[in-house]
């Protein structure tokens, strides 16, 4: 021991007077650093109500709760997160995985009170001081736990399938199916938009692991017509899909698709399909052999009913068939699907058109219940002069020949007018059958099209040019030509549908010169075979009906798909068909 | 470029060739395990005391059964679980992601190198590759974190030996990082700053620059700390002698980190088995020889000066943009692949190590955390603390620098 020794821890004496610093500062008013994990924000009005960050929390802090004033509706649950900071361990995994980017941290560490309760509360709806904090933790696109991008589906290249009407999506493989149902985060918003409430996340799930029997059961839960919808169905719910607000949605429908293509040689042994459900004795008549029709044969046959299908034409798919060109559903797919229906004991009359062969009196005499769904079949023109031109032909009718085997010459110049799906399949078409020059005339802008926006682009890709706020006025023959006389639009005032109304711009005419001239515009119910009954009508000449259990005013008499909506697409006709199933069977149960 | 954790553990790389003597073998169990004491309880010559769980000079939450011959300890018995969590099990019923929160918590002074290695792991096993700014800020964040640490343990080695004001600048010292972290990670304590795939934020403006005052502070304190705890007469009168860990204990306890480097074994796991940056960096391992409790503390306080200087040197050779991590897949529905994998890391108290199953699924199979504190506590301090003055437990305890989270995975 030295002298040093003894006299050197004197030396604590120098710090003496120094300012403390970890006793000051929390009672200094402190501000938490920019990036500071605090108390959450959340944008109420970005947020979607998905859940994900309920489900990253492994403290469980978070619980999704209905919220005053938030409805739930397309694309949105009307939850929003509640958070418990008794267990919140402020790791900000929640803010990191967040799809929308609604949830963050605000920079605010101090907040007393003396009820524990308040320290659960909903943020960005609950009154805090910090709801408005710009500083805090926020996640980035790099920082995002969620895959935004997407697998594309393998196409044929658009020179070669301008060539032909084969199929031209090739389908997921394995690797492709397995990494985007990964990219799912369950939450169930596009359950909830699906008009048949299809079980997307559980069958999602089911390819991710590798359970595909499973997964074809659960799409037949909801939808006999999978495989058909796996490729054309307009896929409302990846419109609302939670990863679409910041990258692209998950291919539910390329999912669907792939568990069926796994799947199809099988279906009948992983559905149990003929499984001889005890006759219940009842007997049904469904008119009209497309989605809804069948879809609510196969429910039906479920309940042990005996169904009859009463089809107009000599094959069964109705639209699916008639309305879709080959290119987007191969008639060996939709005829392979179709059979699995028929295989649980469906009959089917072909070729019969009620009202001429047989009347609906008839056949509600005969049976103890009859569904009628026979679409809108009924292809619109334009009140416009020239319709009746040579030349000049109606979009469904162009299908329908299509889908029949016909390949007429349209000339070398075809003119499409019309802004949906069918005008799309109508102008591809017309490429398919060598037209060298296609043109799409509509009303409105891009941002308003009704169709998919996929077919817009794969339309684009083949070479249609589309021409927006343009409408013809008047057509007429020149020599071998067509002269479509158009005008020029311009946006006005937002309509009923919330669409901004076309208006037409004087003195902008101009003339187009075409060899063929095809109206895609819209579609009507053909009701005639009714006019015998008493069942009512909508103005729109559609079946009027409660829409809880599609019952029209007759006991017994059940409608549904497009002739009681009106034109629409396949999976809202197949919802249709999976719930007059149901109210069918209540009211024939009511009977007993 | 990939982790430089490797799944195999070398042979060469094991502790016990390390050795200044050469290759050790292995002691027998007799002299491994305690010998029972054979201590007439009934004498009315022996007290029997519980030092612990709550008790100023335990680290952690822990308990020393205690038997006592007047102030001197016949016998010491570690008495864990008073915060048991079960951190690996829960982890087998967490996605990959939420085990981060988790495996923080199982050093709260030093977390940082258990989200290292659980991340290294991951990324073993998912063969994922890292951003080379990712590598860099991950071996800043590591350094940091171990300043912290070991200034906060020289002030708590100063506190058990009754040197309070030390532990008072310590901590303040301390917290002077733990500002640093709020910026650069958002947290003090629980940073979760490393993921797999990289890190999660880049530096912010002007962070070296506070930093590097920061560690200019720091080296200050050492300099106060030398005056007044290394150069004390108490201090030295206490400490030396205090203690000891024989080198030859080193192999068979699986002694790591400064204790062992402080008997003599220049053993580091930056060095020896490197990882991340660190043989990019240029350090040599520091070695003591007294193996008393002086000798490690000392030791640590030149660990801390050895640290500070490997962050200048990080700041100055890092790539000064780029990514700082890699795009994950979803997270919630991550599949590691199938296999196991041991990484390791050089923590302020040690080799930290964690074994990884993945059976392919979204959760581990198995986690297996190799923390220093394990041996050091339980079974090194219970030999230590034999024939000691009950004084001395406290600073022999902290000497070892125990964490008994690690003990209680």
């Amino acid at each position: 021991m030295s002298l040093k020794d003894l006299i050197s821890p004197f030396y604590a004496w120098e710090r003496a007077l120094e300012k403390p610093y970890t006793i000051n500062k929390p009672i200094d008013d402190r501000e938490g650093a920019d990036r500071y994990r605090g108390f959450h924000v959340n944008d109420i009005e970005k947020c979607i109500g998905c859940g994900t960050c309920e489900e990253i929390c492994q403290n469980e802090a978070i619980d999704m709760v209905p919220v005053e004033g938030i409805e739930a509706g397309n694309g949105d649950s009307g939850l929003r997160p509640k958070i418990d900071y008794g267990r919140c361990c402020w790791c900000g995994r929640c803010v990191d995985v967040c799809p929308t980017g609604s949830l963050g941290m605000s920079n605010e560490y101090k907040w007393v009170t003396t009820d524990p309760e308040e320290f659960r509360f909903i943020p960005g709806f609950d009154d805090k001081p910090w709801n408005n904090e710009e500083k805090g933790y926020r996640r980035d696109e790099e920082s995002w736990l969620l895959a935004p991008e997407l697998h594309k589906m393998p196409v044929v290249e658009p020179d070669i399938r301008k060539l032909t009407f084969e199929e031209m999506a090739l389908g997921y493989d394995d690797d492709l199916a397995l990494d985007e149902a990964a990219r799912c985060l369950e939450c169930g918003l596009c359950v909830e938009t699906c008009p048949a409430h299809m079980d997307i996340p559980e069958y999602i799930r089911a390819i991710r692991e590798n359970r595909l029997d499973d997964g074809l059961k659960i799409l037949y839960e909801s939808n006999p017509f999978s495989e058909s919808c796996g490729r054309i169905c307009t896929a409302r719910c990846q419109y609302v899909c939670a990863l679409s607000h910041n990258g692209e949605a998950i291919p539910i429908r390329w999912l669907k698709r792939y568990i069926t293509d796994k799947t199809a040689d099988q279906k009948n042994e992983i559905l149990n399909t003929n499984n001889n459900v005890p006759e219940s004795g009842r007997n049904i008549a469904i008119v009209g052999g497309g989605p809804s029709g069948l879809s609510a044969a196969y429910y039906l046959r479920q309940y042990g009913h005996s169904v009859t299908v009463y089809e107009k034409h000599e094959h069964l798919g109705g639209m699916l068939r008639y309305g879709i060109p080959e290119y987007r559903l191969p008639k060996a797919v939709l005829d392979r699907e179709i059979q699995v229906i028929l295989d649980s004991g469906v009959k089917v009359i072909t070729g019969i058109s009620i009202g001429k062969n047989v009347t609906l009196n008839q056949l509600q005499d005969q049976y103890d219940a009859v569904y009628l769904s026979v679409g809108a079949q009924i292809g619109t023109g334009m009140p416009i002069d020239g319709m009746d031109t040579p030349g000049v032909q109606i979009g469904v009718d162009f299908l329908d020949r299509i889908a029949s085997g016909e390949r007429p010459d349209l000339g070398e110049k075809v003119v499409v007018v019309g802004g949906g799906n069918t005008a799309m399949d109508v102008c591809r078409s017309s490429v398919r059958l060598g037209a060298e020059e296609v043109q799409v005339l509509y009303r409105r802008t891009e941002q308003e099209m009704p169709a998919n926006r996929e077919e817009i682009e794969e339309a684009q890709e083949e070479g249609v040019a589309f021409h927006y706020l343009a409408a013809p006025v008047s057509i007429s023959r020149n020599g071998n030509k067509l002269h479509i006389n158009a005008i020029r639009m311009e946006l006005g005032e937002p309509d009923s549908s919330g669409r901004r109304r076309p208006v037409p711009i004087s003195g902008s005419e101009y003339t187009i010169e075409a060899d063929t001239c095809i109206m895609a515009i819209g579609q009507k119910v053909d009701a005639s075979f009714a006019k015998s009954s008493e069942i009512k009508l909508t103005r729109w000449g559609t079946f009027e009906v409660d829409t809880d259990t599609l019952a029209t005013n007759i006991p017994g008499l059940y409608a549904g798909g497009d002739c009681q909506t009106g034109p629409d697409d396949a999976i809202r006709a197949i919802a249709d068909g999976k719930k007059v199933a149901y109210s069918i069977n209540k009211f024939l149960e009511g009977m007993n | 470029m990939r982790s430089k954790n490797s799944a195999v553990i070398n042979e060469t790389n094991r502790i016990g060739v390390l050795t200044p003597e050469g290759p050790q073998t292995a002691l027998s169990w007799e002299t491994v395990l305690p010998p029972s004491s054979g201590l007439d309880l009934e004498s009315g010559k022996y007290l029997k005391i519980w030092h612990g769980p709550q008790h100023p000079g335990v680290t952690g939450n822990m308990a020393l059964e205690l038997t006592l011959e007047g102030d001197i300890i016949r016998e010491c018995k570690t008495h864990v679980g008073y915060l048991h969590r079960a951190f690996e099990k829960l982890m087998e019923r967490r996605k990959y992601i939420q085990c981060f929160p988790i495996v923080c918590r199982i050093c709260v002074p030093e977390p940082d190198p258990n989200e290292y290695l659980f991340a290294a792991a991951v990324e073993e096993l998912a063969h994922m590759e890292i951003p080379e700014r990712a590598i860099w800020l991950r071996t800043l964040i590591l350094e940091m974190v171990r300043v912290a640490f070991l200034t906060m343990g020289l002030g708590g080695q100063a506190g058990s030996f009754g040197l309070g004001p030390i532990g008072q600048w310590a901590v303040t010292h301390r917290d002077y990082l733990l500002d640093l972290f709020e910026e650069l990670t958002g947290g003090r304590v629980y940073h979760m700053y490393i993921l797999p795939g990289g890190v999660r934020r880049d530096l912010p403006e002007g962070f070296t620059d506070r930093l590097e005052s920061v560690l200019k502070k720091i080296e200050k304190l050492i300099s106060s700390v030398e005056k007044v705890m290394f150069n004390n007469a108490v201090f030295k009168a206490r400490a030396k002698g205090l203690g000891v860990i024989p080198p030859e204990w080193v192999v068979p306890y699986g002694i790591t980190g400064t204790n062992a480097r402080a008997a003599g074994v220049p053993f580091d796991v930056r060095k020896n088995n490197p990882y991340l940056v660190y043989d990019q960096l240029d350090f040599e391992i520091l070695t003591g020889t007294a193996s008393d409790v002086y000798e490690r503390t000392s030791l640590r306080k030149e660990e801390i000066l050895q640290s500070i200087r490997l962050i200048r040197q990080i700041i100055e050779h890092m790539p000064k943009n780029g990514p700082v991590r890699h795009k994950l897949p979803n997270v919630l529905n991550w599949k590691v692949p199938a296999g196991e994998t041991y990484v390791r890391a050089e923590s302020g108290r040690g080799e930290l190590g964690y074994y990884l199953v993945s059976d392919g699924s979204e959760y581990p199979r198995r986690v297996h955390v190799r923390g220093p504190g394990y041996t050091h506590a339980m079974v090194v301090l219970e030999k230590l603390a034999d024939g000691q003055s009950i004084a001395d437990l406290a600073g022999i305890m902290v000497s070892l620098q125990t964490c008994p989270p690690e003990i209680e995975r």
